[in-house]
């Protein structure tokens, strides 16, 4: 099965790939041109169901080369020009960890309820 | 301490190499991520939100000055500069490269560490008291047992795959630091009639979404058969229990649905199988460990109890202190102490690595290099002259180790949670960080007393949210976070599982919650009661319209 089907998410609202690098697990997006990024600004938002199934094949592609594993489609809002995780989950992923942002990627106001 | 032999040389590094191949593997494409999971977790290596995490054994929680400088090394070079420290006595880093896993376990190697077996359906690390050898009301030192068992255990081909994880807990003393009743197999050490040790064994506990306080299997086993009959209870498990369902495979699931009588009928049959085998433990090996266990020499020390009371009574933080961390040693003129690794604020467990080594030398120039850590995400100094007590307590404060909480209020253990954990479902540190900074009148910890907090970011349990006092479960309610209560539980020789408050709260009601339990608490508590104490008399009721009655905290449907 399709990482596209095992998650459940084939109609984009929109979204975004996650997954984690080989080397060291650390959280990548799929940005473009097949490059993977640790910036969530940096990652493609996807909007259309056809890209979204294009794009997880480059990330299919990319398990395959030894790049990445367990890619899957996160939703997101973009707010003020800012790409927002809709669950807490992905969120931490995309900007924690909330209780050491010394050591995370930052740019989240933990203070705030996750939607 | 154990100290390895030849042999356990030999298998770390033949255990090294062969990650280290199947890195390469996996590096190259050869093995997927499903094909490698499996080996990478036989070998302590996690996959979490960020990034890998490695899990590394202290067998038994008893650590050396050297390796604790080894750890600070560890989370220096190949981490960022710290490490946790969990409720399973062993150390977690979580910012672990995956082609640098087999380096890091060399390097620990150096100094007899690994994490062989901390993880994967196998017997994990054994724990015990973290008093062992050293408190005073022990019967022998556990860790003797502890280590036969761990040596037994590593690598065992017959258990190498049961149907789930497996945890063994030993103690020496009448008063449970260990909770055996909450492991799979539990031993509790204990005096036969004719005054004999001997072991009650207790078997089926265990947290998680189907907790179950252990049922005793055996009130009294003779030490020479502990080998047959802990691998008499593994073989039954291994048979009868489930693998059709990950939810349902812990021993504690088919001892609950087979019943205690049945599964002791099987076990006492395979047990007389084998009873007298090479699995009977010869006095000479037992004496052969018992000699890397045998206490320092310590010195013939003058009483000071006078100069420590007048110590006391001339410092009140000091006092304090000496109250609430310092623990009865079994040798005149020696201590215990207790390092909270719970400064208000700080995330539960965590140690930066400069903070470890400032333990390390400590440890060297106060207890005789040797460190424990135990379930409640603490350390502690072992053999402390009580004559250096008032210097250690400064050396302590000025590395924030000296909260005097240990086992009060502030002293909450929590999980990684959904800050690092990929199976949580809610943040939990944020949480313990709250109560430690709500409960910071340090007055107020010693009026309360002894009181548990245990907090879990899922039913999973790592935070052994079941057998706090008051126990805090993070449950996702339509993707936002909440929290649910449980009053009563508890781990040591009178175990109990908590009882559920009612609806969950939202984060920021948390620590008015737990402020109001606290407050009807000390208005009903009789003379010398603890908070379980008070709870087992009254019930629930009072608690539950503190936290939900009209004029306080709002609850969530």
């Amino acid at each position: 099965m399709s990482p596209v089907h095992r998650h459940g998410s084939r109609v984009p609202n929109m979204q975004m790939i996650i997954a984690s690098r080989l080397t060291d697990g650390r959280v990548v997006f799929l940005g473009d041109g097949g490059a993977w990024v640790d910036s969530i600004e940096c990652g493609v938002v996807l909007e259309k169901e056809e890209d979204a199934a294009r794009r997880m094949s480059e990330a299919e592609l990319a398990v395959t080369d030894n790049r990445i594993f367990d890619p899957y489609f996160i939703d997101v809002v973009v707010e003020d020009g800012e790409r927002r995780p809709t669950k807490v989950r992905e969120a931490i992923r995309a900007f924690g960890p909330s209780v050491r942002t010394d050591l995370s990627a930052g740019g989240w106001d933990w203070h705030v309820q996750i939607r | 301490m154990y100290r390895y032999d030849e042999f356990d040389h030999k298998l770390v590094a033949e255990r090294v190499e062969q990650l280290r191949r199947q890195v390469k593997r996996r590096m190259s494409g050869e093995l997927t991520e499903d094909q490698f999971k499996p080996l990478r977790l036989m070998n302590g290596l996690y996959m979490q939100l960020h990034a890998y995490m490695l899990r590394v054994n202290v067998p038994y929680g008893s650590l050396s000055s050297a390796q604790m400088r080894k750890f600070a090394h560890v989370a220096r070079r190949y981490d960022k500069g710290f490490g946790h420290f969990t409720t399973r006595q062993n150390i977690q880093y979580n910012w672990i490269k995956l082609e640098e896993t087999p380096d890091l376990l060399a390097e620990l190697a150096e100094v007899e560490v690994t994490a062989i077996q901390s993880s994967g359906n196998c017997v994990r690390n054994i724990t015990s008291d973290h008093y062992a050898g050293r408190a005073k009301d022990e019967l022998e030192d556990p860790r003797v047992y502890c280590e036969l068992l761990r040596q037994y255990s590593v690598l065992n081909p017959e258990f190498s795959y049961l149907p789930r994880k497996f945890k063994i807990a030993v103690t020496g003393s009448p008063h449970d630091r260990a909770a055996v009743a909450l492991h799979d197999i539990g031993l509790r050490m204990h005096l036969n009639e004719a005054g004999q040790v001997g072991f009650e064994v207790l078997v089926g506990g265990g947290q998680g979404r189907t907790p179950f306080l252990a049922h005793t299997i055996r009130e009294w086993l003779e030490p020479e058969h502990l080998l047959s009959y802990v691998e008499a209870i593994l073989r039954v498990y291994n048979i009868h229990g489930r693998r059709d369902n990950i939810h349902k495979a812990r021993i504690k699931i088919i001892v609950n649905q087979m019943g205690i009588d049945r599964y002791r009928e099987l076990v006492e049959a395979d047990f007389e199988r084998i009873r007298g085998s090479a699995l009977k433990i010869p006095q000479a090996e037992l004496d052969r460990i018992n000699a890397y266990f045998a206490p320092p020499e310590y010195e013939e020390l003058e009483d000071i109890s006078g100069e420590l009371a007048a110590l006391r009574a001339a410092d009140e933080r000091f006092d304090r202190w000496v109250g609430a961390n310092v623990a009865a040693h079994k040798v005149p003129g020696y201590s215990i102490v207790n390092l909270s690794l719970k400064a208000p604020g700080r995330a539960p467990g965590d140690m930066t690595a400069d903070a470890m080594d400032a333990v390390a030398d400590l440890a060297d120039r106060y207890s005789m290099g040797e460190i424990r850590v135990n379930h409640r995400q603490n350390l502690s100094f072992v053999d402390v002259r009580q004559c250096e007590l008032h210097t250690l307590w400064q050396k302590l404060e000025g590395l924030e180790l000296a909260t005097p909480n240990i086992n009060r209020l502030s002293d909450v253990v929590c999980c990684p949670g959904l800050d690092f954990c990929s199976l949580a479902n809610s943040r939990s540190i944020p949480v313990a960080q709250d109560l430690s900074r709500h409960f910071i009148d340090v007055d107020k910890l010693a009026l309360v007393g002894d009181f548990t907090i245990n907090i879990s970011g899922c039913m999973n349990a790592c935070g052994h949210h079941h057998v706090g006092n008051i126990g805090i479960l993070g449950v996702d309610k339509r993707g936002k976070e909440f929290f649910q209560l449980t009053l009563g539980g508890s781990s040591d020789e009178g175990a109990s599982l908590g009882d559920r408050l009612g609806r969950a709260l939202p984060q920021e009601d948390v620590p008015l919650a737990v402020e109001a339990i606290v407050a009807a608490y000390l208005d009903i508590r009789e003379e010398g009661e603890r908070f379980l104490d008070t709870y087992r008399r009254v019930g629930i009721e009072p608690f539950k319209e503190a936290v939900y009655g009209p004029s306080v905290v709002r609850a969530v449907a």
